[in-house]
């Protein structure tokens, strides 16, 4: 599901008003019981997110290779990792999730913003767009994942669509080759980044873009565009309505007034849809299990589906574990820094 | 006013078409994210005679409820387990996020925005990462494989957005009412109860809807926890229908739908709360 994966950015509200009691007054009786009331979430999460994080790079470091459990750590504590990044899997899994996050991003974003701009221009039917747009934010990932796979069904999907809307005959008349693409089936891999970049040629996937992932990211989009939307439509209703109306005595367009005024003051929404859509393309799991799965050749396998398969399947658990710690990596790349600025905001 | 009037019927004119140009394309961009939900509540209402590949996109010819009645069949036991699971998993995590938001809204004390900020990293880990610790550790204590099990998992990490939204919403209650009551001689757990309760009704229906939505669309946790196929959350029973070899897809689609539906309802009653969680850590204030 999209929602438990978007979670909103960690933007906190600061008081209004200043600290009611200023904390030398706070009896002592207070200030312990405030502690105790937080206990017990603070311990759960102490356990459930920090100590099972650290049991979980004990494991990738481990000898726990099999179903049978063995947590001695190995001669060559990094050995599971050196594994892991010389697998061509996990090599092509690296770069699909690359390749989805930065297409998914920029698709999103654009989207996103297309929409609340028209909606902000938009007279009337508003809010019946603006929630028609939001709709799939609200379903599970299996469910558009289900439902996309039947969209992007090679013989009977969006194919049959288009055929059926015209588009094959048009092309067939302009003396161009039918558009009937295999979609989700296809291994086939566009561009090698490797022929421009020596530094890539001893991988051993293909550096390019993996067909089979256009339709996974068309479903993602079409479930987290409406996200995006949402956090632009929210910044647009800071706006001032003296800064437009301002500019618009100045004799500006309304195209400038967009372009050189309202768009640059969404760039801090901008940022914020990037970090968290970006943090929900890089552990993205649910919608392509139910969508593709690892797909042919593993063209939309990615590093979740991996771990999933990895661990629970091939019962490798220090081979998961180690993939699973480098996601939590990537994460934490897009995540700390943002949680940081926010605490010295606080 | 003089060197205006002749401009203005010209330019209104613009105006109505780039109206009208804007309204299109929304119309456009709309069919565009219905047309999935077109295909599954059509393709569910199908025959399954008539889901034939060619058929796809037109309607169906007669309604044909045997799809949605064969999925009911089918799904019904893991929407139950769905309902029992969600329920208590909002109710809880709900409760316990008031609580830490009252404490780190209006009790800060040395290190709270610290321990705040350890807490919200909870919710943007990627679970892969803690999935083989939390399930011998579920299997220790003895609810591995059991809903209890999956409701705590859900309550734990669960607790950051929880707080997250009602930390944001005691933030803009004024600091003078706990400190009137603090002069009163009342105490933290007083203040919590007769003030702060009282006043949070709205952040409780954010965070109950948001939290709803959030378990009910679980994939992950549900998958892992729960191996008894017959027990498990709706999710992870309708990726299993589409996984089946001889399901029929009017079937999978109806399914599909039913497994929608309750988030559906909730988001289309209740969407301006929806987006009020979607947005509650956002937006200053």
């Amino acid at each position: 599901m999209a929602a438990s994966q978007t979670a909103p950015p960690p933007r906190v509200a600061t008081s209004h008003t200043t600290s009611p009691s200023p904390r030398g007054r706070r009896s002592p009786r207070e200030s312990s019981i405030s502690k105790l009331l937080l206990a017990p979430s603070m311990f759960a999460i102490m356990v459930f997110v920090y100590g099972f994080i650290a049991m979980s790079i004990w494991v990738s470091l481990s000898n726990w290779g099999s179903a049978r459990m063995d947590l001695s750590i190995a001669s060559e504590p990094l050995e599971t990792y050196r594994r892991l990044f010389t697998m061509a899997r996990f090599q092509t899994d690296l770069r699909n999730a690359l390749v989805f996050t930065v297409l998914f991003l920029i698709i999103s974003v654009v989207v996103g913003l297309t929409l609340a701009l028209l909606l902000d221009q938009s007279i009337f039917g508003r809010s019946f767009f603006r929630n028609i747009f939001l709709f799939p934010y609200a379903l599970s990932f299996i469910v558009t994942g289900v439902s996309w796979r039947w969209v992007f069904n090679p013989e009977t999907g969006i194919n049959l669509l288009l055929d059926n809307l015209g588009l094959n005959l048009l092309l067939g008349k302009l003396g161009l080759p039918e558009f009937w693409p295999p979609w989700l089936t296809t291994p086939e891999v566009v561009g090698d980044l490797a022929r421009w970049i020596p530094a890539l040629e001893g991988l051993r996937t293909q550096i390019g873009l993996p067909l089979a992932m256009i339709p996974v990211i068309i479903a993602a989009v079409w479930q987290l565009s409406g996200f995006a939307m949402a956090m632009y439509l929210a910044g647009l209703s800071t706006i001032s309505h003296d800064i437009r109306e301002a500019a618009q005595l100045d004799g500006a367009s309304t195209w400038r007034i967009y372009r050189d005024i309202i768009v640059p003051l969404l760039k801090p929404m901008t940022i914020s849809i990037l970090i968290i859509l970006g943090h929900v393309s890089l552990k993205i799991f649910d919608l392509i299990f139910a969508m593709s799965g690892p797909g042919p050749g593993f063209a939309t396998d990615v590093p979740g589906i991996f771990v999933y398969e990895q661990t629970f399947r091939a019962t490798r658990y220090n081979l998961g574990a180690a993939a699973s710690v480098v996601m939590l990596i990537m994460v934490s790349v897009v995540i700390v820094p943002y949680l940081a600025r926010s605490l010295k905001e606080l | 006013m003089d060197v205006a009037m002749p401009r203005r019927p010209r330019r209104s004119r613009r105006d109505r078409f780039t109206k009208i140009l804007i309204t299109a394309m929304l119309t456009l961009a709309a069919l565009f994210y219905l047309m999935p939900v077109y295909v599954m509540v059509v393709t569910g209402f199908k025959a399954a005679v008539n889901v034939s590949l060619s058929q796809m996109w037109t309607p169906p010819t007669s309604f044909d409820v045997a799809g949605y009645k064969s999925a009911w069949e089918r799904l019904s036991p893991n929407l139950v387990t769905s309902f029992l699971l969600v329920i208590p998993a909002t109710l809880l995590s709900g409760m316990f996020g008031a609580i830490n938001g009252y404490i780190f809204s209006k009790w800060k004390f040395r290190g709270s925005d610290l321990l705040f900020t350890l807490l919200l990293f909870g919710m943007f880990i990627p679970y892969q990462s803690i999935l083989i610790p939390l399930i011998r550790f579920l299997q220790e204590i003895g609810l591995y494989g059991s809903l209890p099990g999956l409701i705590l998992v859900h309550v734990v990490y669960g607790l950051p957005i929880t707080t997250l939204i009602f930390r944001n919403y005691f933030a803009n209650i004024p600091g003078e009412l706990v400190e009137a009551a603090r002069v009163d001689g009342d105490t933290v757990i007083g203040i919590f109860r007769r003030i702060m309760l009282p006043l949070s009704i709205p952040a409780f229906v954010v965070v109950g809807i948001f939290q709803f939505t959030n378990v009910w669309n679980d994939f992950l946790f549900g998958l892992v926890i729960i191996t008894n196929p017959a027990r498990q959350p709706i999710t992870i029973a309708l990726n299993n229908l589409s996984g089946g070899f001889s399901v029929a897809w009017n079937v999978l689609m109806a399914g599909a739908v039913l497994a929608a539906l309750p988030t559906a309802i909730i988001y289309i009653l209740l969407g301006r709360f929806f987006i009020r969680g979607m947005l509650a850590g956002s937006m200053k204030g």
